[in-house]
This record gives C-alpha cells, structure tokens and sequence, in this order.
C-alpha cells in the first residue's frame, strides 16, 4: 500500500505482531553488564580480584572452624592441628558454650522455658497485626499478651497484670460512658486519669488482699537478671509498639491548630531530637531517682524502655509528618466535605495513606531503635555486645576472642533487622493500590 | 457549542420551589489582606440549578467552598438549610453531611475501593448499617453507570468514571443540595459529556445544584440561571437564555466574547 504525499487512508487496522526473538543469552548479558566498554571491563577485572582477595584471606578462618572445645587456648591448638602451623579458625566452641547468656543474659537457667515461651506467643499476638490473613480472634492474644509476657518474664503474682490490666478496662469504661457527651479527646483525658488514679491508690491494697486469699505466685526473677537479645527484645519490642501511637499522636500534634498543642509536640519533639539517647539513658538511670519521691523502687529497665520509646517517639513523629505533608490537600477536603470529623477523616482517610507513604521511615526508626538497645550497656545492663561479650571474655578460657562474638551478636541482629526490612517490603507491596 | 445543548431536557420536573436552602448576605472574605469576596449577597431555592462562571481569580470556587465551610468566610452571613454557618462546629458537620460536593480532581481516596469510597461517610457519619450502606452505594453506582467497577480502585479507573465514582459518593450521603466546583476541567474533552449527563439527570431529578463551570452549553440547558463574577463580585445574574443573548455589563460581553468566541 502506497503512501501518497498529500493525503493517506488506512483501510484496515494492523494486527499486533510478536516482538523480534530477543537476542538474549549469558554472553549478550555480560557484554551489555561487565564488558560494555573498556573502562567498565577494568572495573569488572579489578572488582573481581577485590571479591576474590576478601574470599580469600576470610575463608580459611571460616573453613577451620572448631566446635568443640573448652578453651580458646584449645580452639588454636586444634587449628594448628588440622591445618599446620600459622592457621587461623574460627572458635565457635565459645558459643556453643556460652549461648545462653547471649539469649538470657543471668536469668535462672531452670526458667528459660518462660522467656522462651513468650518469645513464641510473640509471633501469635504480632500475627492479626502484620498480616490480614491471620485470624481476628488472635487479636484477643495481641491485647493480653502485654500482661502475659509481662508475668511469665518477671514473675510473680499473677494478680499484678491482672489489676494492670484492670486499670486500663476502667479507662475504657470511663471512655466509653463519657465518649458521646465530651468527645473522643475529653473522654480518652478523663479515662487515662481514671486508670492512673486507680493504678496509684487502689492498685496496692486490691494486690495484698487478692494475694492474701489466693497467692497464684510464681518465682519472682528481677530485672537485673535480664541480658543479651532477652533484654534487648524486651526493650525493642515494647518501645517499637508504643512508640508508633505516641509517634502519630506527636505528628497529628505538631499539625494542630491548637497553639498549645503544637507547641507542646514541637517542643517534645525538638527537644528529644537535640539530646543524645544515651544523655536520656543516663537521664533513666540517675537523674529520674532525684525527682522521684525517696524509696520508691522504679525497675530501671522499665525507665530504659520508657526514654527509650520517647526517643524513638519523637523521630516517628517527624517520619509520619513526612508522610502527612505528602498527601494532596483534596483529601483532607473531600473528608470535610463528607461531614467526617476530625477523629473519623485521621482514621480511615488521612492515617491509612500517611503511614502507608511514611513505612520505609518508620521500619528505619524501628531497625536503629532495635540496634540502639545496646546502648543499655551504659547504665549498666547486660546488652548482648557490649555487657554479655565483656563478661566473656573476662572469662579465663575464653580471653582473647575477639571476632566471633561479636559476629554471633551481629548476625542474630542482622536477622531481626533484615526480617523488618523485608516486611515493610510486603506491606508496601500489599497497601499498593495506586496503580501508578 | 457542546453537545449538551444537542440533548432534549425535560424540564418538567425541575420545579423551583419559594422554599430557601441558602441564603448569603453582604458575605466578605480575605485571604490575608486581599478581598477575595466581596459584599455577596444571594438566594438559592430548593430546586434551583444555578452555573456560576467568570474569569479565573474571579472567585467562584471560594464562594461555593464557603458554603460548606471548606473556607471561612470573615463577614456577613450564610445559612444552608435554615443551618447558620459560624465556627459552631456542630453546625458545620451538620450542614456538610447536607451538602454534597464534587471537586475538580475528584478527590477519591486512592485506599479505599470505589464501594468503600460511597460507604465510608454513610456508615461513620449517618451510622448507617454497613449492609445498607452498600446497597445505597450501588444503587448510586448503577445510577452513574459504573456499577461493575465497584471493587476497583479509583487508580484503575478513567477520569470521567472516577469523576462519576465522586458524585455517586457524595449522593450516598443523601444531600439536599450538590455543590460542583469545575466538575469537567480536569476532564479529556471525551470524558467530559458521560459527567455532564450524570449532573444533567441530576438536575432533572429536583437537586438543588450549584455549579462552577465553563461549559456553557450545560448552563444553557439545564441552569435555570446564571451568575456571572468577577474580581470577588456577583456582576451580573440572569436565567440563561438572556445571560447569553443579552448581556448587560461590559464585563459579561468580553468574557463570553472570549469563550464562546472560536
């Protein structure tokens, strides 16, 4: 078919044809990725020689690996044993030895079994919350689980997270009877002051006399007993979950219009991001004990977990605000012009589309605040780099290891971190409906 | 002109009633120091389609934001359905579930399916039961002709399904008077008319409208009049016919020179 210069009809539509057979293959690939040009091919020669020298010097150590052994003196001597003299390996024995106190830290070794079995019931309470397939019914595991956890790792009487947990079903009853005729803020203040107010007064009395009819009392295991990734997930997990409603309420705050409000969440918010957490760590250790009345008894790994989820608090705060500001404006508008009231539009219009923009931020927040548990080993607790390595290698079998802690410690981390990296992977993946 | 002069409206139904559903007098806004509004005063009836057009900065979307209270007003007085609007806000939920509006970009929330898009303000707002919320939403979906895209999101529809999507989602809410902030300008020419004939059947339908719009050939239909602004003022109003062929003011003769001059 002829085109004309000056004027042109198609008389019928083309079909859609499949595309020429790729050229595709292992050597077509190489070309266009390692080889494509000179300068790119000494770059792949040179990052290969790096790549084969790093394997090179690290494999030995990894390929000697001793197991079995009671000492690090007797780790090199069954090196130099197998692999001639000037080898290095590994000495795993140490862990094999010692990994208890990397997980448990000095908790009484007959009651692992309680740490161990709330780490399980963990993953159950956090299953209705990460993923949408799991049961609702779990959903009563993740509300309880706080007060379970709380007696199974500290022990006992079981009527202290009972009457904890009573406090906050006061809350929600004041909540719930003065929600319709004060609003959801007034009724939320009036409720908290409630459980507080019980909480302080009546929390003691109601404890000694319940225990006096039934005692229900396990073995009691004190703070200082905590250590290692025990420790370490005790404060990450408590600090990660309250930490992200402290965080939106911080970034609604900041957003608000109410003067004193907004000053108060800039100024919480400033003020925390100005201060090194370890300032507020010492904060928690020494300074806390001043203002607090004379002999009372504030567990200090309870005031770790409290500065550290206002740390973290305030950098969420910022993360969400982030996400926030990205919204169009028409959303807010559309949610106004529904009729929808503050509380409503937050919660199904302006909260969902936030934090789904704000995930990458905020999972970034909770890996640094997981890793920056290890900073309790500043005020004296047993963290699983700093404290429970040191006393390792205090130990005289074991003085002078030096790598393989550390690179235990690091890859049960890395676990953990990478775990919370590839899950905000599928949450952004399974929240994506914009089809852009 | 376009195509919706070409339609055959029955205007049978589109009976104004004497009964007010808005009433705005000497009403004065600034943003800032600059006088957006400007001594407005008007009467809306139940029934009645008003098009409101004039030059861009003329303020015609600030003046139907204000009437559900999108924006402030600072002076004067604007009371929607007998419902005066001050920073009561009991009054301002009150007369904004009263009240649908229809914005330029649509506005759908682009996490909510088009069904949860219609039944999100009904069931939290009206309490209405979820069951019954979504029989409504269809109901409205049918009506806007898309009800096969209900579990969609608004991402995957066109412009003019969503812009429709919008509508049906404001008339869930059962409002007594719509509100259309330049409904079709974000629109591909070939959109524009399936929202047109939405707005059209809901004018026939009695809905009290208030429309910010270029398309005159929807005002010449459907409007029963036409009130022209410019730099913050109600210039000229007049029922459609001798808006068009007889403008008075200057102003109103160069505008509509310009828009309908090619």
């Amino acid at each position: 078919m002829a085109v004309s210069a000056k004027s042109f009809v198609r008389a019928d539509m083309l079909a859609p044809k499949a595309p020429p057979v790729a050229q595709s293959g292992a050597v077509k690939w190489m070309r266009e990725n390692l080889f494509s040009s000179p300068f790119n091919t000494i770059l792949t020669v040179l990052g290969a020689l790096v790549i084969y020298w790093l394997v090179a010097s690290a494999l030995p150590w990894w390929m000697n690996s001793v197991w079995n052994a009671n000492s690090l003196t007797e780790c090199r001597d069954i090196v130099t044993a197998a692999a001639g003299e000037g080898a290095t390996g590994a000495c795993w024995a140490m862990v094999r030895e010692r990994w208890h106190q990397f997980i448990f830290g000095f908790y009484p070794s007959h009651l692992y079994w309680r740490p161990t079995v709330a780490f399980g019931l963990l993953f159950v309470a956090l299953a209705p919350v990460l993923f949408p397939a799991a049961p609702r019914a779990l959903l009563w595991v993740t509300g309880l689980y706080p007060f379970v956890a709380f007696w199974l790792l500290w022990g006992g009487s079981l009527w202290t997270p009972i009457l904890g947990l009573f406090g906050f079903v006061v809350l929600a009853a004041v909540y719930r009877a003065l929600n319709g005729r004060l609003g959801v803020p007034l009724a939320t203040g009036c409720g908290i002051v409630a459980a507080v107010l019980f909480w302080m007064f009546l929390d003691v009395p109601l404890l000694n006399v319940l225990s006096s009819i039934l005692s229900l009392a396990i073995e009691q295991v004190d703070s200082d007993q905590f250590g290692g990734f025990l420790l370490a997930i005790v404060i990450g997990v408590t600090a990660i979950s309250m930490s992200l409603p402290l965080g939106i309420l911080l970034a609604l705050g900041r957003q608000s219009d109410m003067l004193i409000v907004k000053t108060l969440s800039v100024g919480f918010i400033e003020f925390i991001r100005g201060v090194p957490l370890i300032t507020l760590l010492f904060t928690a250790s020494l300074l806390l004990q001043y203002f607090l009345p004379p002999n009372t008894t504030f567990d200090l790994i309870l005031r770790v977990i409290i500065l550290v989820t206002l740390f973290a608090a305030a950098y969420i705060a910022e993360v969400i605000r982030g996400g926030l500001a990205a919204l169009p404006r028409g959303q807010y508008e559309a949610a106004d012009g529904l009729g929808l009231d503050y509380w409503q539009a937050q919660r199904h219009i302006i909260l969902p589309q936030a934090l789904k923009i704000a995930i990458p931020g905020i999972v970034s927040t909770f890996i640094g605040l997981f890793k920056d548990t290890t900073l309790v080993a500043f005020v004296g607790l047993m963290d699983p780099l700093k404290g429970i390595t040191q006393v390792v290698r205090a130990d005289i079998n074991w003085k002078g290891i030096y790598w393989e802690p550390y690179i235990f410690v690091g890859a049960i981390f890395f676990l953990f971190c990478f775990g919370m990296s590839r899950y905000s992977m599928y949450l952004e993946r399974r929240l994506k409906t914009d089809h852009r | 002109m376009s195509e919706a002069t070409a339609h055959q409206i029955d205007t049978s139904a589109m009976k104004v009633s004497d009964e007010v559903a808005i009433q705005i007098s000497q009403m004065n806004k600034w943003y800032g120091t600059f006088h957006v509004l400007r001594d407005i005063n008007m009467t809306v009836n139940r029934g009645e389609r008003i098009v409101i057009c004039g030059p861009s900065g003329s303020g015609k979307s600030t003046l139907i934001r204000c009437i559900n209270r999108l924006e402030e007003h600072q002076q004067g007085q604007i009371i929607v359905d007998g419902t005066e609007l001050t920073s009561d806000l009991k009054n301002i939920d009150k007369v904004r579930s009263e009240v649908g509006m229809v914005f330029q970009h649509f506005n759908l929330f682009p996490h909510l399916t088009i069904l949860e898009n219609c039944t999100l303000a009904p069931i939290w707002v009206r309490k209405t039961p979820k069951r019954e919320a979504e029989e409504v939403a269809m109901h409205f979906l049918r009506k806007v002709k898309i009800p096969e895209q209900a579990n969609k999101y608004p991402g995957q529809l066109s412009g003019g399904q969503q812009q429709r999507v919008a509508i049906a989602r404001s008339l869930c809410m059962k409002p007594r008077i719509m509100l259309f902030d330049e409904p079709t300008s974000a629109l591909d020419p070939e959109m524009i008319k399936e929202v047109l004939d939405t707005m059209i059947e809901l004018a026939q339908e009695g809905m009290t409208m208030l429309c910010v719009t270029h398309e005159m050939g929807f005002a010449q239909a459907v409007a029963n009049r036409v009130i022209f602004m410019d730099q913050g003022q109600i210039v000229e109003q007049n029922e459609p016919r001798e808006f068009f062929n007889n403008p008075q003011s200057d102003r109103t003769k160069l505008f509509l020179s310009q828009i309908l001059g090619h």
